[in-house]
């Protein structure tokens, strides 16, 4: 068994591999989360994104991984009635809310096709497990509490599936008035989603936290999303498959 | 700790990831919204709510009673992973006294509200936590750390020369 992590994309990163794997495939998959971030950071001024966003590259010359990242985004941007959008009001575009779960994905498939089968990888708390401990058991995951970060509120059994959870304390362009705090703060502090794959979970978890308190019900009317969302007095709400997938 | 955690994720750790806090006055945020120091009745969270003593990020931040200069202060822009986040100080009495996020990632913002519908009573419950052993956690805390750093720093200059 193999575990490590290493910060990349602004994140903790972390891949576990249980049993044996080829050499240097731990590697394999850091320097492919490394090539992703050259390739879609914000941050960086010669990335892709950034050479798009400069005028700088048209777009036949985009690459194929840009091409599948914006019709991803395209595509979100549609099933959640616009609230996921790349497009920021100067105009520029900004994927980083598609590309950490899209990454984890592929991660997870290089590591699938390299022929093992359990293992985890987690970016930033967006969780693609598959297979079995090194105890031969489930793996299982437990959702943080927004409001006390040495505390979780819930485990998780995804059996395969994917996990991410979007939230955050802060949101929007409040101002606070620290001696009423939460009368003015946002409705909604964390909200996780179980989907077919992280990259489902992560982008729905995105678009459904944008939509406040009405991000569980459009989780509800998705057949193949779960969802569970915690709002700042502290009562979660969940949709009503999400129970199947929680333990004790 | 209410759980079990294996060692080495536990870089995931707010305050390990952000050692800047560490050189802030040591006192507990009044501005912070789930500080336990409050007795109005809007935060009487759940006592899962309730932030632990020791180890919380929030409480590495201070307002140290009059330590700052009374103005407006910027952070720095921080890469909160989803877009950029910026927020700004104010100062008053050498408090702090309010924290404004200039800019916050654009994916998350609210701007359209969707059309009403039938909704479903779905199941709802008080959070609580959960003593028992997991393998991994999922979590956003990237944005928040964010804040914190941006803060930091707007509260760095506000102290410069005190």
């Amino acid at each position: 068994m193999s575990r490590e992590t290493r910060i990349l994309m602004g994140m903790p990163i972390t891949v576990e591999i249980v049993g044996e794997a080829k050499a240097g495939l731990v590697d394999d998959v850091f320097a492919y989360f490394a090539a992703v971030d050259q390739r879609f950071s914000v941050f960086k001024p010669d990335s892709e994104i950034s050479r798009i966003n400069q005028n700088r590259l048209a777009e036949p010359d985009f690459s194929r991984e840009m091409r599948e990242v914006l019709a991803l985004a395209d595509r979100t941007k549609r099933e959640s009635r616009g609230y996921f959008d790349i497009r920021r009001a100067d105009g520029t575009l900004d994927p980083s809310g598609i590309v950490k779960g899209w990454a984890i994905r592929n991660a997870a498939s290089l590591i699938r096709a390299s022929g093992v089968d359990n293992f985890y990888v987690d970016a930033g708390g967006d969780i693609q497990s598959g297979g079995k401990t090194a105890d031969g058991k489930d793996w299982r995951i437990g959702i943080r509490s927004p409001f006390n970060e040495a505390e979780i509120i819930k485990v998780l059994v995804p059996k395969g599936r994917g996990i991410a959870t979007s939230g955050s304390y802060v949101r929007g362009h409040h101002i606070y008035d620290p001696y009423q705090p939460l009368m003015q703060i946002a409705d909604i502090v964390s909200l996780t989603v179980i989907a077919a794959d992280v990259l489902e979970a992560d982008r729905f978890a995105t678009a459904a936290f944008a939509m406040g308190k009405s991000g569980i019900h459009f989780l509800q009317q998705q057949p193949d999303l779960e969802g569970y969302v915690v709002s700042v007095n502290g009562v979660a709400t969940q949709t009503s498959g999400f129970g199947a997938f929680v333990t004790s | 700790m209410s759980f079990s955690y294996r060692p080495s994720t536990l870089v995931l750790s707010a305050a390990a990831l952000l050692g800047v806090l560490a050189t802030a006055p040591a006192e507990a945020a009044s501005w912070w919204p789930f500080s336990t120091s409050s007795g109005t009745q809007s935060r009487q969270l759940p006592s899962a709510a309730a932030p632990a003593p020791d180890a919380t990020v929030p409480t590495q931040l201070a307002t140290n009673g009059g330590a700052y200069r009374d103005g407006t202060y910027k952070g720095p822009t921080v890469d909160a992973y989803y877009g950029p986040l910026q927020v700004q100080a104010n100062i008053q009495g050498g408090q702090l006294v309010s924290v404004e996020v200039l800019q916050y990632p654009a994916d998350r913002r609210t701007s359209r509200s969707i059309n009403a519908q039938a909704l479903p009573m779905l199941e709802s419950e008080v959070v609580s936590a959960q003593n028992t052993q997991v393998d991994i956690i999922s979590g956003a805390t990237l944005t928040s750390e964010a804040y914190l750093r941006s803060l930091t720093s707007a509260l760095g200059k506000a102290g410069q020369g005190l």
